[in-house]
């Protein structure tokens, strides 16, 4: 049982991977990082590594794909301006 | 270079990086069997030496607190140097043009993600909180609590309402209480030397096993790593977002 569920979460993770590098489009790639994310905090507590499950969700999940959506704004509002 | 050679190029590199990571894979222990002698020491002397039950929390604040002084201070002066990179970029009048060309649309997130975002920050703070004060028990501790604090405040700006965000976390407030976690950690490293123990060593009361305050300077150093971190994080998106709304006010520093 737990076999299969880390297998399961390994090959989500994978696929979660590639999704996040075959995506095109910069907005849509930050959503699918926090995707991304979650399937791998998914993955750590798995693997029992809870503690390094909780900050992945935080990190992961919320705070880098808000900073790359920031930085996406900021240079999308610098290409309107020229 | 053209295009046959680049296709050379990354044919022989992708060779060399999967023949190098089969031989690395190979030769890893079977998932689930731990070889090491450290784990299992720690894991049988941590209740009794430390009171704490979780053992991870331990090893970071305790066992190996030296280790994490220098981790904080790579978090710190990654966050200081973003600050002052984005701060240097800053033009007062273009910004506030653009600041009112801008207030217009940004008024526009739904009602739906507003009542959530709004509904969800104050829970997820406190439940930050609660992940950093029980570092010593269960899964977590001072940085992922901090940064689920963090997210708390993260969750107001998704709400829309980067006015109120802008408004609750003043940067001078935020960088003082970095600054205090920081420098709150060594202090405590230095409590220990006062008592004539070594530096960061347990000096405080153990308390017992499974309440709250219990495991002397775990507890204390999660907190203070705890406050580090969520100022940390929440100044690092407030300094992104005044970049990406121009939503910038005159710095009174």
């Amino acid at each position: 049982m737990t076999d299969a569920l880390q297998a399961a979460t390994l090959v989500l993770a994978a696929a979660g991977g590639l999704a996040v590098v075959i995506t095109r489009d910069v907005v849509r790639q930050a959503l699918m990082m926090s995707l991304f994310g979650l399937l791998l905090a998914i993955l750590f507590f798995a693997f029992q590594a809870p503690d390094v499950a909780l900050s992945e969700i935080a990190v992961g999940t919320i705070v880098i794909p808000v900073l790359l959506l920031f930085t996406i704004a900021k240079v999308r509002n610098q290409e309107k301006e020229r | 270079m053209n295009a046959g050679q680049r296709q050379w190029f990354f044919g022989c590199s992708l060779a060399a990086f999967v023949g190098l990571l089969l031989w690395g894979v190979l030769g890893l222990p079977p998932l689930g069997h731990y070889r090491g002698p450290y784990g299992d020491a720690i894991n049988q002397a941590v209740v009794a030496q430390r009171h704490a039950t979780d053992a991870i929390a331990a090893v970071n604040f305790d066992y190996r607190g030296v280790d994490t002084i220098v981790e904080e201070f790579i978090l710190f002066a990654s966050v200081a140097g973003c600050t002052l990179l984005l701060r240097q970029q800053r033009d007062e009048e273009a910004g506030m043009a653009r600041t009112r060309a801008l207030e217009g649309r940004m008024g526009q997130t739904s009602a739906a993600v507003t009542a959530l975002g709004l509904t969800l920050a104050v829970p997820v703070a406190l439940l930050g909180w609660y992940v950093v004060t029980h570092g010593q028990l269960t899964p977590g501790g001072g940085f992922q609590g901090g940064t689920i604090m963090a997210s708390g405040a993260v969750f107001l700006y998704l709400a829309g309402e980067y006015v109120t965000l802008r408004r609750l976390n003043p940067p001078p407030l935020l960088e003082v209480l970095e600054a205090l976690g920081a420098g709150g950690y060594i202090l405590i490293g230095f409590a220990g030397m006062a008592t004539g123990a070594a530096f960061l060593q347990n000096v405080l009361p153990l308390g017992r096993v499974g309440q709250v305050n219990s495991a002397g300077t775990i507890w204390v150093i999660s907190m203070s790593v705890g406050m580090e971190v969520a100022a940390a994080f929440v100044l690092l998106a407030t300094e992104f977002m005044e970049q990406a709304l121009d939503l910038r006010q005159r710095r009174r520093i």
